[in-house]
Parts: C-alpha cells; sequence; structure tokens
C-alpha cells in the first residue's frame, strides 16, 4: 500500500497541472483568439461605453421600453450583510424565485401583476412568461405574445403608430433552431435598441 | 404538450443511442491499453506522468488496492480544494477580490466536489476566485469523473475476467480516463461552447450602465471550460449560482441540446464497454433498454406536468404551462427534458429551478435521484449502480427457480448478493435518516424557504440529491449552515463511498471466479424478459423504500394544489 502514496502525490498534482491550469488557460488563449466577442461576454457597446451583453437580460421599467420578465435576483442588504434585499436582474448574484406550485407568495405575486398587465392592455392574454421570474433572473428574452402584448403601451409613450412597432417586433423575433430546438423569442435589449434607432429616425 | 416538444425528446434520445457504439468502441480501446488515433500526441505525456509519479503501468492490482489508491487520490484533490479556498484571498487570479471561504462551506464544498456531487451551498460568482473555479473545481471535475468511470471499468473487468487476482491499475485508468477520454473532448467542446456565447476570460467582471441609466456588474471568467467538463463529466456544479440556467452557462437553444446530449454519452457508451468486455453488446443494449424505459416514463410525466402549470396559474386565467424558474429560450419541454436528464445521470446541473416545478414535476427528478441514478447515471457510477440491480434481479430470478443465479458466466453467490444489497440500503439510511433529523432540529427548519408540504420537500430533495451524488436543489433551501453543510457533507461521503467499496468487493470477488460457459438453464439477460424483470426489481426496491417520503411531499402537495391550498 506503501507504494501507492507517490502517485497518489506526484499524479494528483501532475493531473491538476494538465487540468486545472494548461487546460483552462489554453482555452481562454485560443478562444480569445477564435471568437474574440463571445469570449469577453458578447458585450454591446454604444458611443465607446458598455450598456450590457447580448445574452444578460437588463432591468426596463420606462413606459418607451419593453419589458423584460420579472427577476428575483437579489443583493446584500447595506445596511445588514446578513440579510438581502431584491435587485432585479443583478448579473453578480443569478438566482430564481425557488417559490413552489403552493407558495402564497407566488399566488399573491402572480396576482398582483397580471392585474397590473390586464389594466394596462386589457384586449390580450397575459402571456405567462411576462409575470413568471426565470431561473436565472436574468433571462435576456420574452416571448414573442409578451413583447406583442406591450406595443400598445410602447407605441403610446413613444408617439409611434402600432403597426410600425409591431413590425420591428416580428423583425426581432427569433424562431427555432432548424425549426425544432428552442423556443420563439424576442431578446428584449436588441428590440429596445433598435426602438431607439427607429425613434432616431 | 406538443409535437415539436415530443420531437426534440425523440431526436434527443436518437442521438444518445447513436452515439453509443463509437464511443464504446474507443472508451473500451482505452481502458484495454490499446493504440489510439489520438496516441501519437498523448502517449508521451502519459508516459512522463507514469515516470514522474512511479508508476509501472504493467502492474495491476488487486481490488483493494485499487481502491485505497482511489481513497488516497480523493484525499489529495480534498485538501487542494479545501486549501484554495480557505487561501484564495491571497493567491494570485482574483480580479473580483473575493475573501476567503469559511470553513464549514470550504468542507463542504470539498467533500462536494471530490464525491462528484457539485452541490452548490455557494454560489459561483460571488464567492469563488477564478483560481479555484480552475485549479479547485475544474481539475476535481475532471478527476472524479475519471474515478467514477474507471471505477465502473474495474467492475466490468470483474465480471468479464475469470480466475485473475487483479482489476486493472488505478492509476493507469485514471490517467488514460482524463488524457483520451475527457481532455480531448473537452477542448472541442470548450470552442463549441464558446462560439455559442459562454465567456471564456480571465477579466475582471464588467460594469455596464444599461439602456436606463443603472449600473449592471456582469460576471464574467474562465466558464466554457469549466462547463464543459461540469456536463462531460456529470459534475454539474455550476460556475455561477444559477447554474446551467445562466444565460452565460447556457446561452442557446443548441448549447443546452448539446449539454444535455454531453451528460448522457459517456454514461450510455459504458453500457456498450459492458458489452463489448464480456464478450456480447447484446448484454451492453440490454442494459440500456432498461434504462430507456425508465427515462421515457420519467419523461413523459414531467414534461406532461410542466405543461400542464399550476393551479394557482389556471385560476388567474394564465396558460402556457408552469414559466416560474423557466427560462424563455428553452421554454417547457427542454426545462423538463433537462430536469430528469440530470437527475437520472447523477449530474445536477440544472437549466429552470426544480424548486418551482409543479409538485408531479418536480417529484420526478427525485425519484430519478432515489432510484440511484440508475438510468444512465453519473459517468460510471451509473453503471455500476445498475449492475447492482441487475445482481439483485438475476438473484431473484434465481430464487424463482431455485438454481444458482448466473449472469454472463459469472455465478452470483451470497458474497456479491449482500455486497450489493448492502450499497443499495445505505443510500435510503443516509436520505431517510437526515431528512428526519432535518425537519425536526430547529435550526434546520429555519433553511426552508416554502413553507407546508414543499418545505418538507426541499429538505427530503436536499439529502437525496447530496446522497445520490447529484448536486441539483430545490434551491430555495438556505444551505450555506453550519447543519447543513456538515450534514449534507456527511450524506455525500457516504453516499459515495459506502457504495464504491461494496462495489469493488464485488469487482474483486468475481474477477477470482471461474467462468462458466452459458447451458440451457441459464437465464438469458439479452431480452425483453430480463429487461421487464430489472425494471421492476428497481420499481419495487425504489418503491418500497421511498415511496411513503414521497407521500409526505410531493404527492400531498399536489393534491392541495388541485383543492386550490396554498402555505
Amino acid at each position: 500500500m506503501l507504494r501507492e502514496i507517490r502517485p497518489a502525490i506526484v499524479l494528483l498534482l501532475a493531473l491538476t497541472a494538465i487540468t486545472g491550469l494548461a487546460y483552462p488557460l489554453a482555452m481562454t488563449a485560443i478562444a480569445g483568439t477564435l471568437f474574440p466577442v463571445q469570449a469577453q461576454g458578447s458585450l454591446i457597446e454604444k458611443d465607446g461605453k458598455v450598456i450590457g451583453s447580448a445574452l444578460i437580460g437588463q432591468e426596463f421599467k420606462d413606459d418607451k421600453y419593453f419589458h423584460g420578465r420579472p427577476s428575483a435576483t437579489v443583493a446584500p442588504d447595506p445596511n445588514d450583510s446578513t440579510k438581502t434585499v431584491p435587485a432585479p436582474y443583478n448579473a453578480a448574484n443569478s438566482g430564481g424565485s425557488n417559490l413552489g406550485p403552493t407558495s402564497k407568495a407566488l399566488a399573491d405575486r402572480l396576482k398582483e401583476d397580471v392585474d397590473k398587465l390586464r389594466s394596462e392592455n386589457p384586449n390580450a392574454a397575459v402571456p405567462v412568461d411576462l409575470v413568471t421570474t426565470s431561473a436565472s433572473g436574468l433571462d435576456p428574452n420574452i416571448s414573442p405574445e409578451a413583447a406583442q402584448f406591450q406595443v400598445p403601451r410602447v407605441a403610446k409613450a413613444r408617439n409611434l403608430p402600432e403597426d410600425q412597432v409591431k413590425q420591428l417586433v416580428t423583425a426581432n423575433t427569433e424562431g427555432r433552431l432548424l425549426g425544432l430546438l428552442g423556443e420563439p423569442r424576442v431578446n428584449v435589449l436588441a428590440l429596445n435598441l433598435a426602438l431607439d434607432r427607429m425613434a432616431a429616425k | 404538450m406538443t409535437v415539436i416538444g415530443w420531437l426534440q425528446i425523440i431526436l434527443y434520445c436518437a442521438i444518445v443511442v447513436a452515439l453509443t457504439k463509437p464511443l464504446g468502441w474507443y472508451m473500451t480501446r482505452v481502458f484495454n491499453g490499446e493504440r489510439t488515433f489520438l496516441s501519437p500526441v498523448l502517449r508521451p505525456i502519459e508516459a512522463g506522468i507514469y515516470w514522474i509519479s512511479g508508476v509501472d503501468e504493467k502492474r495491476e492490482q488487486h481490488w483493494m488496492t485499487y481502491t485505497v489508491a482511489m481513497l488516497l487520490f480523493h484525499v489529495g484533490g480534498f485538501l487542494i480544494i479545501y486549501g484554495l479556498m480557505r487561501l484564495q484571498a491571497v493567491l494570485p487570479f482574483n480580479p473580483a477580490g473575493q475573501s476567503a471561504v469559511g470553513e464549514d462551506l470550504s468542507f463542504n464544498t470539498a467533500i462536494s466536489f471530490i464525491t462528484n456531487t457539485n452541490w452548490q451551498n455557494y454560489g459561483g460568482e460571488s464567492t469563488l476566485s477564478y483560481l479555484t473555479q480552475m485549479v479547485g473545481l475544474t481539475h476535481q471535475n475532471f478527476l472524479s469523473a475519471a474515478t467514477g468511470i474507471v471505477l465502473a471499468v474495474a467492475l466490468i473487468r470483474g465480471f468479464s475476467r475469470a480466475s485473475m487476482r487483479t482489476v486493472g491499475n488505478f492509476w493507469v485508468d485514471v490517467t488514460r480516463c482524463t488524457l483520451y477520454v475527457l481532455l480531448p473532448i473537452c477542448i472541442v467542446y470548450t470552442l463549441f461552447l464558446v462560439w455559442q456565447g459562454i465567456p471564456q476570460t480571465l477579466g475582471a467582471y464588467v460594469e455596464a450602465t444599461t439602456l436606463e441609466g443603472a449600473r449592471q456588474t456582469i460576471a464574467v471568467g474562465p466558464v466554457a471550460s469549466q462547463v464543459a467538463i461540469k456536463m462531460l463529466g456529470t459534475n454539474g456544479g455550476g460556475f455561477f449560482n444559477a447554474n446551467a440556467a445562466h444565460p452565460f452557462e447556457n446561452p442557446t437553444a443548441l448549447s443546452n441540446f448539446v449539454q444535455m446530449l454531453s451528460i448522457f454519452v459517456l454514461g450510455a457508451a459504458l453500457t456498450n464497454v459492458f458489452g463489448r468486455m464480456v464478450g456480447n453488446q447484446r448484454q451492453g443494449w440490454a442494459i440500456l433498454a432498461v434504462m430507456g424505459v425508465l427515462f421515457v416514463a420519467g419523461v413523459g410525466v414531467c414534461y406532461w406536468a410542466e405543461a400542464n402549470g399550476t393551479a394557482t396559474m389556471h385560476a388567474l386565467g394564465l396558460t402556457g404551462g408552469n414559466m416560474e424558474g423557466k427560462e424563455v429560450r428553452f421554454g417547457i419541454v427542454a426545462s423538463s427534458l433537462f430536469a430528469v436528464i440530470t437527475t437520472a445521470a447523477s449530474c445536477g446541473a440544472v437549466n429552470a429551478m426544480h424548486d418551482s416545478f409543479t409538485a408531479l414535476g418536480g417529484m420526478i427528478p427525485l425519484i430519478n435521484i432515489q432510484l440511484g441514478e440508475i438510468i444512465v447515471g453519473g459517468v460510471g457510477a451509473g453503471m455500476y449502480g445498475m449492475l447492482l440491480f441487475v445482481i439483485l434481479a438475476i438473484f431473484v430470478a434465481g430464487l424463482m427457480v431455485g438454481r444458482t443465479p448466473e449472469y454472463v458466466g459469472k455465478k452470483i453467490e451470497a458474497r456479491e448478493v449482500k455486497m450489493a444489497m448492502l450499497a443499495i440500503l445505505v443510500l435510503p439510511l443516509m436520505y431517510l435518516g437526515w431528512t428526519a433529523v432535518g425537519v425536526v432540529y430547529p435550526a434546520a427548519v429555519a433553511s426552508m424557504a416554502n413553507a407546508g408540504p414543499h418545505g418538507f420537500t426541499e429538505v427530503l430533495y436536499a439529502f437525496t440529491s447530496a446522497t445520490g451524488n447529484n448536486g441539483s436543489a430545490f434551491a430555495g433551501l438556505t444551505g450555506n449552515t453550519l447543519f447543513y453543510n456538515l450534514t449534507l457533507a456527511s450524506a455525500m461521503f457516504v453516499g459515495r463511498f459506502f457504495m464504491i467499496v461494496p462495489a469493488m468487493a464485488i469487482a474483486g470477488s468475481l474477477a477470482g471466479k471461474k467462468s462458466v460457459p452459458a447451458s440451457a438453464g441459464t437465464f438469458p439477460t439479452t431480452g425483453g424478459l430480463f429487461v421487464g424483470l430489472v425494471v421492476g426489481v428497481i420499481l419495487i426496491i425504489g418503491g418500497l423504500t421511498f415511496f411513503p417520503a414521497l407521500a409526505l411531499g410531493p404527492i400531498v402537495e399536489h393534491l392541495a394544489m388541485n383543492a386550490g391550498q396554498v402555505f
């Protein structure tokens, strides 16, 4: 048994060096050369400043922007580090609500949000993804229905014809890969950037 | 449920089955020590490793030596992770300035990674430095996966060899598995993931100013290289807190599909390795069929339950299924499918929050883990777990006809059955025992996030996941407390090693037996009858063990939900 001690130490260190250092560092170098944009986090810049990542959702509250899904992410409470406070779309601390199907807190939240959205647009069914929090709290997408649902509000806030906004949503809708994988979706940040560009014209 | 949804599921199953044979062929060559197309590049590295560590690759080990070598290897792995977490504040590659991790959380995480559990009581982006993620976690993702695979190979050798005292050389197996199987796949896989959008950088977290003018700190890091081995090695520990639900860990429908494939491929291929090594590939396909039956049944129930949504949502007129805790790009079907795969396979990565699943939808992952994660299973662990059930099923069949049972030419006798029972019984002892403590001990009760039966399920799920070395969670439960850090660590340790040692004892005992040729009285183990028998034994043992606990959790919650009750 004693002769197993040396490999237990040396072989472990050798494999650690290969898989824990050489592999991730080499991959960082190669990936950074082949896919420089993605490797850095698919960042979007506007006027030389980073405004976010194409893959990470951000919070929109203004009526003139399309809103993303509710987010359950939190941040440490500045007054008491043992507690947390809600911090929607905190991209340094991802997470979901973890509320279960019989949770009263979830039932109350759903009802409140559904009522609010019904008063905003009484003519359409409330899309489920617009009142449920995502798993990561950073979901960059909403369903096409959820985007269309917000068209009247956005058009009104921007004084644009609804048809024009509707077309923009359609143009920013991504389908399933090969018609099969994933779900149809709209990237909220990309849509809002397109909206800003359209309004600027 | 939709046609497109089922097409995704069928496509998934078809690709897994299609990859089983070629990968099984390749892995068999690797573990038989034969040349592969990668040998010209990798053989010098391999030989160099043996030379500096003083390993004689020709010398094989007795099963006890093999097991001791494995345990020593893990002691070292534990010390590396624990040390890195405690010292990360003063070590390099720490641009976010993460401070040292506490003693109990470091202990829990180190146990968690050496046991291939990857339970996340830590929140990756808010707790760990890049160095800890790479040298601590990425490296152990490789080594715990390699260990699982080589242990399964050692057990398979037990079946395939006759009258031999040895089962292989642990150091050679683990080195070859890492160099020839895991590393090459991960290199290609990492590049694919970066192409899809996963970051791979050592740069600091990005400060962004959003369109509405708010500040957003975006955590990045060397993510892709870790995600590749986390999925392929069925480890499941995320770089980020939200794991594979985080857009940086799983950005697209395609990355999600490939990640799901990578959870199953090696485990499925091991059934083919088994078939090849015992000289009849149909033996391997029969085992894969057992897994397939249980898998498809689980997917069906989970998908149906999630597509159905909850009573609360119905009352508000919300359609489109239960989207709480799910991502739009995956939707209902890819989230349900992922949940069943990750728990069937001891992976534990999640792309949706299991805590927010419907009662029945969340019960399927729980059952998968409680069955012992034998449906494909953790790389290796699933194979040796399944072989334990096969031994029991063969034993039951033998009792029915009053004949000493045989399996692939080996007589299954009292010693093998006792060891198999020991390994199978130790798991419920851990998760049911600790759950009983967890629901009455006040400090533990305070950790529950949901009230009512759902809170009970959170605790049951935590200990089940830890014991099964899965690592997925009903994540509402606050696990980073002294009580949970220590009890979950003990469950992970016992769940891993108290299953491995009996399995290795069986390997040693089988390897020493003579091979008996099949006769007219031998129960054929490649047909539908055998598949049905094994499925039956798994469900009966599983059902008897944990049905009472399920009745207190998800089942009663489902009834309460339909009665319109909330807690």
